[in-house]
């Protein structure tokens, strides 16, 4: 299942199947979004440029919610930026397998998410071009079906129905196993996933949402200083 | 002033999404740093995956998702192809909130 195969044309038709499925999965969610944006008094317009120009799901859905709720749109604003702030370290831990430059930089940068991410490191276990493969393909299917959907949500409003309905919140956790499970071989990897996972559901009730995720990404850096596991 | 938040919060994001792109690759090539950068993706997913799971907004919770991603583990250790895994764990979570 999640060992791609060896050759080159069917690790490229796997890896753009799963980012094609990565973005329509996101997709439905794109609708709800779309629809929760105009719900809490944005306009069309500005629920649909937050989906172009923020790009990033989670921190549309705190900004559009702390805004709804009658919040100061400076804290939404803030707490938007720091659920944002664990795509620094996705593209940190990416930029050596993308090498970009320039323009290509510019609008790489924007494609880094939760997702482009997720399928780019899934990818990687077979080479840097399935790796690089991966994150362009997983981040444009992404961008395009999560705008396309926003706009359909914003403009259908409150006729959109809850995704949760049809399971695809479930969806989105079986995706991110799926990609980690070829990762899955020794030790260190067994550790640092249970470690990384605890730490992660220890700390939700203490934090913003988003920010576990970051605070997980330090469990890999303490168990390597602390143990300097070899190669 | 809903137009500044946008704009803000989206110049905000970019920024951080662009800065880690700027990490010399040169520092990221020492032994200790490529360790911790080849497990990094280990603790990240396993971090998504648990908090997407077990968690709404800054509240523990155990429901239908959880039964959805027991499914999908199942169909990891059958060796089921990626799109079968996803769907069934959406299956199952859905079908369980229709019976419920």
């Amino acid at each position: 299942m999640t060992d791609l195969p060896a050759s080159w044309p069917a690790v490229r038709a796997t890896v753009l199947r799963r980012a094609l499925s990565v973005g329509v999965a996101s997709g439905a969610y794109g609708v709800s979004y779309g629809a929760l944006g105009v719900a809490a008094g944005l306009s069309v317009t500005q629920t649909c440029a937050l989906s172009l120009l923020m790009f990033t799901g989670g921190s549309q859905f705190a900004l559009v919610g702390a805004l709804g709720a009658g919040g100061s749109p400076v804290s939404g604003t803030a707490s938007a930026i720091l659920l944002g702030a664990r795509n620094a370290i996705y593209s940190a831990r990416l930029s050596p397998l993308l090498r970009l430059h320039g323009l290509r930089r510019l609008v790489g940068a924007q494609l880094v998410i939760d997702e482009s991410t997720a399928v780019a490191l899934g990818a990687e276990v077979s080479g840097a071009r399935a790796g690089r493969l991966g994150f362009w393909a997983a981040g444009l299917s992404v961008f395009v079906l999560w705008n396309a959907a926003t706009l359909l949500g914003a403009l259908a409003g409150e006729a959109v129905g809850d995704p949760r309905d049809f399971g695809l919140d479930a969806a989105a956790p079986a995706a991110f196993l799926a990609l980690l499970a070829p990762r899955m071989r020794g030790r260190p990897a067994w550790t640092t996933a249970l470690v990384a996972a605890a730490v992660a559901l220890a700390v939700v009730p203490f934090v913003p949402a988003g920010v576990p995720v970051l605070v997980a990404a330090l469990v890999p850096v303490v168990l390597v200083l602390s143990r300097r596991w070899a190669e | 002033m809903t137009w500044a938040a946008v704009l803000a919060g989206a110049a905000g994001c970019y920024l951080l999404k662009l800065v880690g792109l700027w990490v010399p690759p040169a520092w990221l090539e020492q032994p200790v740093v490529a360790r911790i950068s080849a497990l990094l993706p280990v603790a990240l997913l396993a971090a998504l995956a648990a908090v997407q799971t077990f968690s709404t907004g800054t509240s523990l919770v155990l429901d239908a998702r959880a039964a959805g991603v027991a499914v999908a583990i199942v169909a990891l250790v059958l060796r089921a192809p990626f799109i079968v895994v996803v769907a069934a764990a959406a299956a199952t979570a859905a079908l369980i909130r229709l019976l419920g």
